[in-house]
């Protein structure tokens, strides 16, 4: 791979969570029955006329601010026309030559460290097509295919990155972080698996020797990939392929392919070199749309604090990086985690529990944190009990298995286990006279001056008591027993 | 005087004072109808049943009710490429048979909430691109005065039903003349609205950015009656103006309190000289009453045809791109989508509609935009700028509304070329975006002329007043008799 630069550049959809659709009244609702969401405005009924839905701006304008673009006072609507049977008025309308921002960037982190800056070209509003199913196993042999529109004019803003990522890695560092900002913005569902964010990866290899222009470098589109995951995948492989390709004397061409989830490979959709003409052209339906200062500031004013700043407040409560990164990625996570150190100041156990207790059981039950049945409230309750005694470490793990089953507090898991540990001073001294008893030549080890031979007594107590015992006033009980047995002899 | 010779405002004060139903005034109209429908063909549907059922519904209002209704018991018929929920909507297309729209277009909401009732609508040039009505895909519509003339287009089924008294208004669409030509063929005031002041909501566009609802009538009163009731914004038209619409009574003006433009390009190359002669008489007179005439340059006119020959095909390629039998209208069958698209589309246009088609394609096709369309709306400016600062000097610019008379049937229709070339005088007002009215200027061997008043963006009202006092100027003509009927 010494001899080609990698170039990647992503174009990511990201579909508005407004209630209602781009230019018309319908519901953007996931799953609801074929065209069930749709109007004349969106059926492309002969007459109708589209109305800019100005919470979509308002979306569009914040992600444009968290990403860092300048948003254009002025953009206008084109229309992108070809056919197809999810397209009901045979064109898109979107933004062509005159975008709602551009100018962008998002830096992307690993290991706590910002790691270098992809540069965002653009970011517009448009909206999305229906949907196509098609009747039999594949397209080819499809006996029909039966058009639902209700995706249809769905809001979508589509981010343009530059060509500034270099290996497969950054791509994903790239999504996860523009994935991790929009999250915050409450403005995209951002399932890829639902299609509410989607990307298209664009590699090429640049030979060393090569002077050209990018944009004159042969590049390979590679479509609709459902995850950050596969994204990774299908740039390694074409990376992989094109090397090959390219080490072998040929030519890589200017093409779109899918991603197989299966294999893991790409596989050519279509040639680019009869590329569509779209014909695009200013929408006379709409007028420009024109942003205002006192627009801009407003939006600005109504963002959350950025990701970076999220790190810094994570950082600063004792987390450490990689720990953030997971928590940053989930915004009930962060929330969760905030909720719970506020009520419980040792941040670095609540972390320890969340991502390690907590996130295994709610894997385990396909839950988040955000539909977590145990609160914030709820952990901090058991971390207390730790803290105070009452349980032990290892104890604590079962009481959180049981406050998971069971929907039930902390100490009403404990009492019912009957677990709590005993810290009644005279029914500890019992089990440790019956240890002493049975134990006196490590007694005696003991007393003629062997530390180490209490930790084997403090361990024998604690099998007797399950463990339920509280260690420090084991200690102190059995250091004080054999004081008794050694003032005796 | 029969009931189906009134005008809109003297029908609508009459069953306001109940003393004529609004069901009587139906009966009369289909009655009408009836007669001079088989001879004229003015409508592509009628809905006796429906107006009847309105009519009813009219009838029982209170006379305090009724004086809310501005048009009340007025029976209208509406162009077909306007969407109706009771009827169906084809604009002349065979690709549009027997449409039904799940959804009325504003102005007929607007115009129902008046009191209004629709009888039917009106035959068109397919999609309303044309100049005779001939190029529907249904009938041809027959001038009223001359049955082997023309009525103009695109909204020749409108002015010839009005001219025909079959309904005492219709509401036409103008795109680069189709409301006040046929108006002027058809002896009728015809207005076209500035652009942006009547929705287009419902309008099955021809050419988004030109496209204007307007009123066709017999006299100018009725005209801005209705023009008050379709006019206004509209929330679900985004290019709609916001301004609202003035009502009330008109105030004529003086005439000596009037600046006329006269612009130079509308009078000479192309002009017939019978058509000319009549509007020097015009001008003439009115000078007599004391206007003033301001001869004035429009420079950039001789552009216009060929830039709204540019601009409308270049938008209704894409506004007809919908029709592609998928999920409305005429489909041709086939197990595949791209013959599907390909033979649903040849087989449902007319050959005029694929003609623009294939021209609004090319011009906006990647290496031909810059030369074409884009250029097209940099003239578009131009021409608008003329009008800008015509409208500095002049209250109203006066001129020909067509270079000709009705022309006779087949006379053009086999040059496109020289059916676009009749729209010279009436494009302009399309590409400016400004209001302009065709009212009656006599007959020329017994068929009827227009001529065009040309106002500033949204001054519809003066624009109405003048054409108003003109009207009142100019000796009424009689209306023609239709199969013998007078």
């Amino acid at each position: 791979m010494k001899h080609f630069e990698v170039i990647i550049g992503l174009e990511v959809h990201v579909e508005l969570k407004t209630r209602s659709k781009l230019f018309c009244g319908c519901s953007t609702e996931f799953g609801a029955d074929p065209n069930t969401h749709t109007c004349p405005v969106c059926l492309g009924m002969p007459g109708v006329l589209p109305v800019l839905n100005r919470q979509a701006v308002v979306y569009a304008a914040k992600a444009a601010l968290a990403l860092q673009c300048t948003i254009h006072s002025y953009s206008k609507f084109d229309r992108k026309q070809y056919f197809y049977p999810d397209l009901p008025k045979a064109y898109q309308i979107s933004q062509y030559d005159q975008p709602l921002a551009e100018y962008g960037h998002v830096a992307i982190v690993n290991g706590g460290e910002v790691m270098k800056t992809v540069g965002v070209r653009r970011i517009h509003l448009e909206e999305d097509a229906g949907k196509l199913n098609h009747l039999g196993q594949r397209l080819g042999d499809a006996k029909g295919s039966l058009v639902d529109l209700n995706r249809a004019g769905v809001p979508l803003i589509e981010i343009v990155s530059e060509p500034d990522m270099r290996s497969a890695d950054e791509a994903r560092l790239y999504l996860t972080e523009l994935r991790n900002i929009l999250s915050y913005l409450d403005i995209s569902d951002l399932r890829m698996e639902e299609g509410s964010m989607r990307c298209d990866a664009n590699v090429s290899l640049r030979p060393a020797e090569y002077v050209g222009s990018l944009e004159e470098l042969p590049r390979v589109e590679i479509k609709n990939v459902n995850s950050i995951r596969n994204v990774q995948r299908g740039i390694e492989y074409e990376v992989a392929r094109q090397a090959e390709l390219l080490e072998a004397g040929e030519r890589i061409i200017k093409e779109t392919r899918g991603f197989d989830d299966q294999s893991g490979r790409t596989y050519s959709q279509r040639s680019k070199e009869e590329a569509n003409d779209y014909r695009y052209f200013p929408e006379p339906d709409l007028p420009p749309l024109v942003l205002t200062d006192a627009f801009v500031q407003e939006v600005a004013g109504s963002l959350p604090p950025s990701t970076m700043a999220l790190r810094e407040e994570l950082r600063e409560a004792g987390v450490q990086p990689k720990d953030i990164e997971v928590i940053l990625s989930d915004q009930g996570a962060l929330t969760f985690w905030r909720q719970a150190t506020t009520l419980f100041d040792d941040a670095r156990l609540v972390t320890n529990w969340m991502l390690s207790d907590l996130s295994r059981l709610l894997n385990a039950h396909g839950d988040t944190f955000a539909t977590s049945p145990i609160s914030p409230e709820g952990l901090v309750e058991l971390l207390n009990l730790i803290k105070r005694g009452t349980l032990s470490g290892r104890m604590a793990k079962e009481v959180v298995d049981k406050m998971y089953e069971t929907g039930k507090p902390a100490e009403a898991v404990v009492k019912n286990l009957g677990m709590s540990q005993i810290t009644d001073g005279e029914a500890i001294k019992k089990v440790v006279e019956e240890v002493v008893a049975l134990h006196m030549p490590v007694v005696e080890d003991y007393l003629s001056g062997k530390d180490k031979a209490l930790g084997f007594l403090v361990g024998q107590v604690m099998k007797k008591t399950k463990g339920q015992a509280k260690p420090d006033v084991v200690n102190t009980t059995l250091k004080e027993v054999i004081r008794a047995v050694g003032e005796k002899t | 005087m029969a009931i189906h010779e009134f005008g809109v405002r003297e029908l609508a004060d009459r069953i306001r004072a109940k003393e004529l139903s609004a069901g009587e005034a139906v009966a009369a109209i289909f009655d009408r109808i009836d007669k001079t429908e088989p001879i004229i063909q003015a409508f592509l549907h009628l809905d006796p049943e429906y107006a009847r059922r309105r009519a009813k519904v009219i009838d029982q209002l209170s006379a305090e009710e009724l004086q809310h209704l501005p048009l009340a018991g007025v029976p209208i018929a509406v162009k077909d490429n306007m969407t109706t929920i009771s009827m169906p909507t084809t604009a002349g297309s065979k690709i549009l048979k027997g449409f039904m729209s799940p959804y009325n277009a504003t102005v007929v909401d607007r115009l129902e909430a008046a009191g209004a009732i629709i009888v039917g609508k009106t035959n068109l040039d397919e999609f309303a691109m044309g100049s005779s009505t001939e190029h529907s895909a249904y009938h041809i519509t027959r001038n009223p005065w001359d049955t082997n003339r023309v009525p103009g287009g695109s909204s020749g089924g409108s002015a010839a039903a009005v001219a025909a008294r079959m309904v005492p208004a219709a509401l036409g669409s103008d795109t680069g003349g189709s409301i006040r030509q046929p108006a002027s063929y058809c002896g009728v005031t015809g207005l076209k609205p500035t652009y942006g002041r009547v929705s287009r909501y419902g309008l099955i566009a021809f050419a988004s950015s030109l496209d204007q609802i307007g009123p066709l009538t017999r006299n100018v009163e009725d005209a801005r009656l209705l023009y008050e009731v379709i006019a206004g914004h509209d929330p679900l038209d985004a290019t709609s103006l916001p301004q609202t619409v003035e009502s009330g009574r008109p105030s004529l003006p003086d005439w000596r309190d009037v600046r006329i433009g006269v612009p130079k390009e509308y009078d000479g190359e192309g002009i017939a000289p019978r058509v000319q002669a009549r509007y020097h008489e015009v001008l003439a007179l009115l000078q007599e009453q004391g206007a003033q005439l301001v001869e004035l340059s429009l420079p950039h006119t001789r552009y216009a045809i060929a830039t709204y020959y540019l601009v409308a095909p270049a938008e209704a390629s894409s506004n007809l791109s919908r029709f592609d039998g998928v999920r409305y209208g005429f489909r041709a069958e086939s197990n595949e989508l791209l013959p599907m698209y390909e033979r649903t589309r040849a087989e449902g246009f007319g050959s005029e509609v694929t003609r623009r088609i294939l021209l609004g394609t090319h011009a906006l096709s990647a290496g031909y935009y810059d030369a074409y369309y884009l250029k097209a709306q940099k003239v578009r400016t131009l021409i608008r700028r003329d009008f800008e600062l015509a409208f500095g000097q002049v209250d109203v610019i006066l001129a020909p509304t067509t270079p000709d008379i009705a022309f006779q049937f087949g006379e053009k229709s086999q040059d496109p070329l020289q059916m676009y070339l009749s729209d010279v005088y009436t494009v302009t007002a399309n590409l400016a975006g400004i209001p302009g009215i065709s009212t009656p200027a006599g007959l020329i061997g017994g068929v009827p002329v227009g001529i065009q008043w040309l106002g500033a963006a949204l001054q519809e009202t003066r624009l109405l007043e003048i054409a108003q006092a003109f009207e009142h100027l100019w000796p009424a003509q009689p209306w023609p008799s239709v199969g013998g009927d007078l």
